[in-house]
């Protein structure tokens, strides 16, 4: 490294501003592309969302004159075209603890509140931009997804659907609102916990460990329950249909915004209380 | 300027600081001393505003800091503990700060060359050394020439060059007219970069004066002195507060009483003296000497003397 030998005065800095929430947001979205393990999450999270799909097209393509007729029923193109919502989840929900608690384990977090020592913003900032950048990854990796896995289903004539039917194109788009909605419901689950290890286990408790825990419950109870988990809110908002035991995609988007608005809104309650 | 008033802070049953009040005023270095876990660093999170306070307040440039709308402007702090993330570059760390106030590039390019770390800037920070960080630390301190300066130990694992460049540019800082407010632990450091002192123990204000004043107030009373009569002579001293040692035969170097007081003493029991020196203490051992009864972790079996914290 070269050393600045003499004391050199601090140059004047002539124009002064000051924090809004505008430049919070630029500040955010600074730190969340210079480093190298959002840009590899946000990949893995794209090949995963576009991957799975393709490979099941693929096998099914494969396999379909061996299945029977009752199992080809149950197929549907759009469980197909929508698999890799369910495994990118995991890379976007991670990501998500990450964007804040990877400022508390390294102490970045001070230097944070320093700067905005109203710290508010900073979670704001974080969330819209976090929101932002999935939506506009994931949007073009369904739609790749869709296009892709009709393209290899089509060429056998089979689980064809198209992009107009009825539902298709709101459900296509629901698997990217779902999963920024993930983004963002994870990061507040983070900025509550601040610790990745920790943040994650809530994260994967509340989305895929205690969903099928309830199946031990008497089931009037667990069918009672079921459909207002967020694991199974969120499915709604990418599902074309829905049974009488599982919510509607507009009240299953509706729940599961309310489930992300509630871990904000508790991150932000401690944020402003807590020591740093 | 910082006014701290009735400053306290509990951390579970444990109080860190305790009622301090002091206020470091703008011009001068000031120098913030205290043993290892005397709350130095506790003190700077509250007046950064990073922890909550029990009690009392901290305000700086007239405000408390989360009411400042543009506190880079206001506050530079340097921490002591790393407050980077290790995974993103220097430039990328500095251009995200400076990016809440609506700082630009020229900027942080400007501070980058400023410490020393254009080779590196584009390096991830958690690949840096330790002496590496501090510039970086200071870096972001500087970043939005700001009236004040609160910083936790930044000579911290700079080499010697380093430790010189940091000395001469918080000068150049008080004297443009700027607070500076520097934590340490050493005080070698702090006798040749601070002005004023403001000194804690087991987070209780010690001391709040000029360096000089600090020195002199231990100064006057060591006294060294030579006599054939030493043994004599170290009877007649003894007392609850005074410390004889000897270092040659016929030598003492008295700790506790002044050099009148050691003179008539010898006058009055007719002892007679070769020399009667009052010795210069070093700001280490005055230091020393007032922190001694608030060291938290005392070796074992060393009494626990004296409250008398001159507050």
């Amino acid at each position: 490294m070269s050393v600045a030998g003499t004391a050199s005065a601090l140059p004047r800095l002539e124009r002064k501003g000051k924090v809004t929430q505008l430049r919070v947001v630029l500040s955010e979205w600074t730190k969340l592309r210079s480093l190298r393990s959002t840009r590899w999450s946000l990949l893995v999270g794209s090949v995963l969302a576009i991957g799975f799909p393709l490979l099941f097209a693929t096998i099914l393509s494969n396999r379909w004159g061996h299945l029977s007729l009752r199992e080809r029923a149950h197929r549907h193109p759009l469980d197909v075209a929508l698999s890799g919502v369910h495994v990118a989840q995991l890379a976007i929900g991670v990501l998500g603890v990450l964007v804040i608690t990877g400022e508390y384990s390294t102490g970045m977090i001070r230097s944070t509140f320093i700067a905005v020592p109203k710290r508010l913003p900073v979670l704001w900032a974080k969330a819209g931009v976090y929101a932002a950048v999935t939506f506009v990854l994931m949007l073009p990796a369904v739609l790749i997804a869709f296009f892709g896995s009709q393209a290899i289903l089509g060429n056998h004539h089979i689980l064809e659907i198209s992009f107009s039917h009825p539902g298709v194109a709101r459900t296509v788009i629901g698997g990217a609102v779902y999963l920024m909605l993930i983004g963002v419901f994870s990061l507040g689950l983070g900025a509550i916990v601040r610790n990745t290890a920790g943040g994650i286990a809530t994260f994967a408790a509340i989305m895929f460990v205690i969903p099928p825990l309830l199946n031990i419950l008497p089931s009037s109870w667990n069918n009672a329950i079921n459909p207002y988990l967020p694991s199974t809110a969120g499915d709604a908002i990418f599902s074309l249909t829905h049974g009488s035991d599982t919510l509607a995609p507009g009240p299953g988007l509706a729940l599961f915004c309310g489930y992300t608005a509630l871990s904000l809104a508790i991150a932000a309650m401690l944020l402003v209380r807590r020591d740093t | 300027m910082i006014e701290a008033s009735g400053l306290t802070k509990d951390y579970g049953a444990k109080r860190a600081v305790d009622g301090l009040t002091f206020t470091v005023r703008p011009g001068v270095v000031t120098g913030f001393l205290g043993p290892n876990g005397s709350g130095k660093s506790t003190t700077m999170r509250l007046v950064l505003g990073l922890d909550a306070p029990t009690a009392g307040t901290a305000i700086v440039n007239g405000k408390r800091y989360r009411d400042f709308s543009a506190p880079l402007h206001e506050v530079g702090a340097l921490l002591e503990a790393r407050s980077v993330h290790t995974g993103r570059s220097a430039y990328h760390h500095l251009l995200a700060l400076a990016q809440t106030h609506g700082i630009g590039k020229s900027r942080v390019t400007e501070l980058v060359d400023l410490v020393g770390l254009h080779d590196v800037a584009g390096k991830r920070a958690g690949e840096f050394s330790l002496g590496m960080g501090q510039r970086l630390g200071i870096a972001t301190a500087l970043l939005g020439d700001p009236a004040t300066l609160l910083l936790d130990e930044p000579v911290n694992g700079l080499d010697p060059e380093g430790i010189h460049w940091i000395r001469s540019l918080l000068k150049g800082l008080a004297a443009e007219g700027r607070t500076v407010f520097v934590s340490s632990h050493l005080m070698s450091e702090m006798e040749l970069t601070a002005d004023r002192l403001i000194v804690i123990g087991r987070g209780r204000l010690i001391a709040d004066m000029s360096v000089d004043e600090f020195v002199q107030q231990a100064s006057g009373k060591v006294v060294r002195v030579r006599s054939p009569q030493a043994e004599r002579l170290s009877e007649v001293l003894a007392g609850p507060d005074v410390v004889v040692t000897s270092a040659d035969r016929g030598t003492l170097e008295i700790h506790g009483l002044t050099a009148e007081l050691v003179g008539e003493a010898a006058a009055a029991h007719g002892i007679v003296l070769h020399e009667l020196t009052p010795l210069q203490v070093t700001l280490e051992e005055a230091f020393m000497d007032l922190t001694r009864a608030d060291v938290e972790f005392r070796a074992v079996g060393a009494p626990a003397k004296k409250e008398e914290a001159a507050a």
